[in-house]
């Protein structure tokens, strides 16, 4: 299954004003695994997400998406490369109805020009249906038939994470960067999820690189794992390597020699 | 009630959806068709007036209702169209060539004051739009070799193909089939990838952009077919008048247009029809209620603005979806009658929306 590197980043370091959010970050993902991103509030994860997405510019390094350089493109212009990703907090269009934020992520496959579109031709009508075609196999994937028409607005939380990452898969993508997918979920929607995204990464071949703090799902679908904390990277392994490693529970939990600095000093 | 059994994807892409609706439009347009033969001289007037608001309340409707960028200037459109067909057929230009060169005129300054919305958002985008309305209303005032200056400007009947349109019944036709290609052109959009991009813009810039759609390119589209749709409807009416001077195309016509679309609901084709019916009848209902009224209020300065200015904040207060929000609900309870609840348009708050990538 591993063979080459999708994206690979390179010493990425990213300062807010005084804060040194993500500081020499490098690691590799490989074609067709999971690839995992874990760390503690403020670690830097999402940051790095955002790096990928062309949201944030880097203040050094490079990312490199299958052998081009992503830094050179406009943050419109990751979606037509094959990136596709969800967000922590869910970005959904939220007054459109399910089925159009799916044709919304067929929008980097459209095939005809505004004046097509505004006569409304035969192009564009077949090309319509084509799409459809393309989001209904998605539906089908994730069982979205029921909310096919709903107004995103009115469906509950973890619809809307499904709704996401159904929107994300329609754009076709190589690379699905998914932010906490499980953030918000129950436990039988989480199990869904995790079986989603084996499903993903084993029958539509999509690497997959996700930020994610349960750990149960992390060891049950992640290939490789990278701990990050206060923006640096502490340890990089498989999923069980990692949470060995102790500078993994120090970070989490602080160190047991912390407990003392803690403690209060007697007058 | 009706339930439609969908068997393939052209049913959603149709623009009728059912039988009914194909039996009401249809009998709408008849209606239009026919209106000459009904309503007197000067109601064909108002419904004139109508149709060539309505034009503008699509592309002020498509602006900000589907790609929420919001224009308090919209005015300066209409009249950049307006006196581009004054100039034009005043130098003998033919209409359907003048009234051409005037919406693609109204675009090129769309694209002009979108590119500085590329960087702004909100009550800031306002602030500049409105900023701008007032520089073309000085423009219009002051660049007298064209536009007449503050004497304003006459303008000629309009000739289509060597047949001069005279009569109000024939200008009445020009400004119904106006209408309705303007219609059809901007469901159009909506039903394809141009127009899902825009609702995109307007719902989520941060996952827009993620999703491949180019701000700059949409949002500067968006203004353009917009003020296109604005100088085609300033072209008609300012034949309809047959005088237009720089004062008809001030702030106070910019929030009427505005007022027309949130009155007629923001996000609906409808609504930007609905919205230039009220507020074309609206001076009239106004008029005949000053009959029965104490002269003390009849006869006050402002009453217009008065009532206008209620009837908005009663709708952003009760019906934020305007006029064809309430008809939706309407509709809704006579096809689920008795079923109809009030909490079904109830939307549930976004708690969760995401600030930190704004």
């Amino acid at each position: 299954m591993s063979t080459g590197v999708l994206l690979s980043a390179k010493e990425l370091s990213v300062r807010f004003g005084g804060v040194l959010a993500v500081n020499k970050v490098s690691f590799d993902v490989h074609r067709g695994e999971v690839f995992t991103l874990i760390g503690p509030n403020g670690a830097g994860k999402t940051t790095v997400f955002n790096l990928i997405s062309r949201i944030y510019t880097p203040t050094s390094g490079a990312i490199e998406y299958d052998g081009t350089p992503l830094l050179a493109r406009a943050p419109h212009e990751i979606a037509p490369l094959g990136i596709a990703r969800t967000f922590q907090n869910i970005e959904l269009f939220e007054h459109a109805t399910v089925l159009q934020n799916l044709l919304i992520g067929r929008h980097v496959h459209r095939e005809t020009g505004f004046w097509s579109q505004l006569l409304f031709t035969r192009a564009t009508r077949e090309a319509e249906i084509r799409a459809r075609h393309k989001a209904e196999q998605v539906i089908d994937l994730l069982e979205l038939q029921k909310h096919r028409d709903a107004l995103v607005a009115g469906l509950p939380y973890g619809v809307r994470k499904v709704v996401e990452l159904a929107r994300a898969l329609c754009t076709e993508p190589k690379l699905l960067l998914l932010d906490e997918p499980s953030s918000g979920l129950n436990v039988e929607e989480t199990d869904d999820m995790a079986f989603w995204i084996r499903d993903i990464r084993d029958e539509l071949g999509v690497t997959v690189l996700m930020v994610e703090h349960d750990m149960a799902l992390v060891s049950k679908v992640s290939d490789r794992v990278l701990a990050m904390n206060q923006g640096e990277v502490l340890a990089l392994g498989t999923p069980a390597e990692v949470q060995a490693h102790p500078g993994v529970a120090e970070a989490y939990l602080g160190a047991a020699g912390d407990v003392e600095s803690l403690r209060r000093k007697a007058a | 009630m009706r339930f439609i059994f969908k068997t393939n994807y052209e049913q959603d892409i149709r623009l009728a959806k059912h039988g009914g609706q194909v039996f009401w439009y249809a009998a709408l347009l008849l209606a239009l068709l026919l209106a000459p033969a009904i309503v007197s001289e000067y109601w064909l007037a108002q419904v004139t007036f109508i149709l060539i608001y309505g034009i503008v309340g699509l592309g002020l409707m498509l602006l900000s209702g589907f790609t929420g960028q919001f224009s308090l200037g919209h005015a300066a459109f209409l009249g950049v169209g307006a006196y581009a067909q004054a100039a034009l057929t005043g130098a003998g230009v033919p209409f359907a060539l003048a009234i051409a060169a005037a919406a693609g005129i109204a675009a090129a300054v769309g694209v002009i004051v979108g590119l500085p919305a590329l960087r702004l958002k909100g009550i800031y985008l306002g602030i500049a739009t409105l900023a701008f309305g007032f520089i073309v209303e000085e423009v219009f005032a002051r660049w007298e070799s064209v536009t007449g200056g503050n004497a304003g400007k006459h303008l000629k009947d309009p000739s289509l193909f060597g047949i001069t349109i005279e009569s109000g019944e024939a200008f009445y036709y020009l400004c119904l089939v106006l209408a309705v290609l303007a219609t059809l052109g901007v469901l159009n959009l909506l039903r394809s990838p141009t127009g899902r991009a825009f609702v995109a813009i307007r719902d989520s810039e941060i996952s827009a952009q993620s999703m491949g759609i180019q701000l700059a390119r949409f949002k500067t589209l968006s203004f353009a077919i917009s003020a296109a749709l604005a100088g085609v409807g300033g072209a008609l009416y300012a034949h309809k008048l047959k005088f237009i001077s720089p004062d008809q195309f001030g702030v106070l016509q910019s929030i009427d247009l505005i007022l027309m679309v949130v009155i007629g609901g923001l996000g609906s084709v409808h609504g930007a029809f609905l919205g230039a019916i009220f507020l074309i009848t609206m001076p009239q209902v106004i008029a005949l209620a000053k009959d029965h009224l104490p002269d003390a209020i009849a006869l006050a300065p402002g009453l217009q603005g008065v009532v206008y200015g209620v009837v908005l904040i009663a709708f952003v207060l009760f019906e934020p979806l305007g006029l064809y929000g309430r008809w939706l609900k309407l509709r809704t309870w006579f096809q689920l009658f008795p079923f109809y609840r009030r909490g079904m348009f109830r939307r549930q708050k976004a708690f969760q929306k995401s600030e930190r990538l704004r």
